[in-house]
């Protein structure tokens, strides 16, 4: 954004912070690990086996976790650059794979690709549609949606709860899950042999539009400018934020949504409770990371997986318990936190700042 | 009418941690924070509350929880106060990093025994007298002491809010940061206090889960209670008396759950655990912003 000559300082310094939290992170973790008494050297070697070892490590584990990552972080990240805290990820995810669910399950003949595409249409259409009663609440009354689109996680949990133990519960009425999809309506591996599943394109054509749309549009400048400074961009720009806002939050639940079907028709083949261990917080790590940047998110959204894949290695051959998984991804965030804090307040006394950083 | 009181026991029994986390989480939001981390404290109090009971006994225990609370509290208040970091993005990273902390620790510390971890638990303090009114008194008189404690905090809040100095400041702080600074108001101070105190009341409610009701701890046994918090505060408007009903409100839908269940009702169970949070729902767009504290929804320095 800023074309000013601080521009290139800056984005070293960027690197300077990310590459300082890394070195913190493992440091942390290695100090933690041999401290419980593990042997680092094994755990750093099985983290590595996880993550990138292997051809199989990566495309069937690092990348196809990466696929739900990417969506919900750049949900995320268009939702915060306008100054919408969509932290209702988890639900709108959760409500798009249970339309999806049912458009894949309805007994349509027609060819698979197009029962896959109104599948996936209908896990945007369910995330729009949770996120539309928190943005409601938000653009028309003022209701702040952090609380309202946490309130709606609750609610979608719950709805889903019912729907795996009535509606959409397999035939046998045993357990509480969904029947398995056919064969025609999952989502096509990329290669065949691997897990991945081509939800990755779709997945990293999303982060690319919203690449293009955020920088090259006039509307995602005024998503931007929204997000900056609402004041400024409602009586200098005369732009209506509250639409601007509106749209956006509606596009980050759809994202979200989308995220939830790719996750069921190219990964679970079913819905399930618990489909959903707390996505809609990895993708508010994902977007940080990714400094609310869509291309960003591609790359935060891999490393995030890796940790995620990683950490299964080390439970399955060093005996650590995976959810170090979750405390290095949040260790990482806080790190980077950090350390942007106290280079903005390094920035802050020697550069005048500019009124838009975003 | 046995069921009665049992329904009404569980109820207060389900309330009093909810309570707890709530009366936390509404002096943070009372000073102009909003602490998504609340659930992170929640979890490491009962984390801390099982490390401590196992040696020491469950009234060390509640201790424990306390300390571990607010040890999360101060992480909170050193990135978002000192470091002026967004408190949404914050606080998530927090609850995150103690799931995994705590699970981690957990496994090391209580599972390679092989056997299920059994605490001490706080015994049930009867009051002599109110016990013994018919229906209510084994209900509601029959209770652990962190029950009552509960109770009297959220008058001791209200008052301290309305009639103390400090009670103002807070206030003030949480309707605008410059004009409580121009009026001599330390702010930093002041939200720190806020968020070390509510996270230590937080991290009591983990003790009271792991010490009142299971007796053992469970990974993620917070199990979102630290959200449901920041539900009630925001269904009791802010308010310490009317966030203790709200309490009440969400602990009666869990108890009523079990009670459909025994009875047999047809209704999905669903629709009485997703009540409250449509209340809560209800209750934000009726009241809107009106009440909440303004900076409440204030966005803090540029994200990205």
């Amino acid at each position: 954004m800023s074309t000013s000559i601080t521009a290139r300082g800056r984005a070293l310094r960027l690197v300077y912070v990310y590459v300082a939290a890394a070195a913190a992170v493992i440091a942390l973790a290695a100090v933690l690990l041999s401290f419980s008494g593990f042997s680092v050297a094994n755990a750093a070697d099985a983290a590595w086996r996880g993550a990138f070892g292997s051809a199989d490590a990566v495309l069937s584990s690092t990348l196809v976790r990466s696929i739900p990552f990417m969506l919900l972080g750049t949900a995320v990240a268009l939702a915060f650059r306008v100054g919408v805290f969509n932290i209702g990820g988890d639900g709108q995810f959760l409500i798009g794979a249970a339309l999806a669910t049912s458009v894949a399950l309805a007994p349509w003949s027609m060819p698979g690709w197009v029962h896959l595409i109104l599948a996936l249409g209908a896990g945007a259409a369910g995330g729009a549609l949770w996120g539309l009663i928190p943005a409601l609440l938000r653009r028309r009354w003022g209701v702040f949606e952090v609380l309202s689109t946490l309130m709606m996680n609750f609610v979608a949990v719950h709805v889903i709860s019912y729907l795996v133990r009535g509606p959409l519960q397999e035939p046998t009425r045993i357990y509480p899950q969904s029947s398995t999809f056919a064969e025609g309506v999952r989502l096509p591996s990329v290669l065949d042999g691997t897990r991945l599943h081509v939800g990755i394109y779709l997945a990293i054509v999303i982060c690319v539009l919203g690449w293009i749309w955020l920088f090259s549009r006039e509307s995602g400048l005024r998503a931007r400018l929204t997000g900056a400074n609402p004041i400024a961009a409602e009586s200098a720009g005369r732009i209506d934020t509250a639409r601007t806002s509106f749209r956006v939050f509606i596009v980050s639940a759809a994202l979200c949504g989308l995220a939830g079907s790719v996750e069921v028709l190219g990964v679970t083949f079913a819905l399930y409770e618990n489909l959903s261990p707390g996505y809609g917080f990895v993708g508010v790590a994902v977007a940080l990371l990714a400094a609310l940047h869509p291309l960003g998110v591609l790359a935060s959204a891999v490393v995030l997986a890796a940790i995620d894949a990683g950490a299964g290695a080390m439970q399955r051959d060093a005996g650590i318990p995976s959810v170090t998984a979750w405390a290095v991804q949040a260790l990482l965030v806080l790190a980077v936190l950090a350390g942007r804090a106290l280079v903005n307040r390094a920035r802050a006394q020697d550069v005048p700042r500019t009124p838009v950083t975003a | 009418m046995d069921w009665v009181t049992a329904l009404l026991e569980a109820t207060v029994r389900a309330a009093t941690p909810l309570a707890l986390a709530a009366l936390g989480e509404l002096l943070i939001e009372r000073g102009g924070q909003i602490n998504i981390g609340l659930e992170g404290s929640v979890l490491a109090g009962a984390l801390g509350a099982a490390i401590v009971a196992e040696p020491l006994g469950a009234h060390a225990g509640l201790l424990g929880g306390a300390a571990a609370g607010a040890l999360i509290g101060a992480l909170f208040a050193v990135f978002t106060i000192a470091l002026r970091t967004d408190q949404i993005i914050t606080g998530t990273a927090l609850t995150l990093l103690v799931l995994g902390t705590t699970g981690a620790l957990a496994r090391t510390l209580f599972s390679e025994r092989g056997i299920a971890l059994t605490l001490p638990m706080l015994p049930v303090n009867p009051i002599p007298g109110l016990q013994s009114i018919p229906v209510l008194g084994p209900a509601l008189f029959a209770q652990p002491y962190i029950a009552y404690f509960a109770v009297l905090l959220a008058i001791g809040i209200h008052w301290w809010l309305t009639r103390t100095h400090a009670g103002l400041a807070l206030r003030a702080v949480g309707e605008s940061r410059e004009n409580a600074r121009v009026a001599g108001i330390q702010v930093d101070r002041v939200q720190w206090a806020a968020v070390l105190v509510g996270s230590l009341l937080a991290g009591i409610s983990g003790a009271v889960l792991v010490l009142a009701q299971s007796g053992t701890f469970v990974e993620g046994m917070s199990a979102g209670r630290g959200f449901i918090a920041i539900a009630i505060v925001a269904l009791g408007r802010w308010r310490p008396l009317p966030v203790l009903l709200a309490a009440l409100l969400f602990g009666a839908t869990t108890a009523a759950q079990y009670t459909a269940q025994t009875f047999g009702w047809t209704m999905p169970y669903q629709v009485f655990l997703a009540a409250p949070y449509l209340a809560t729902l209800i209750v934000l767009f009726l009241s809107a912003r009106r009440l909440s504290p303004a900076s409440l929804s204030q966005r803090g320095p540029s994200l990205a």
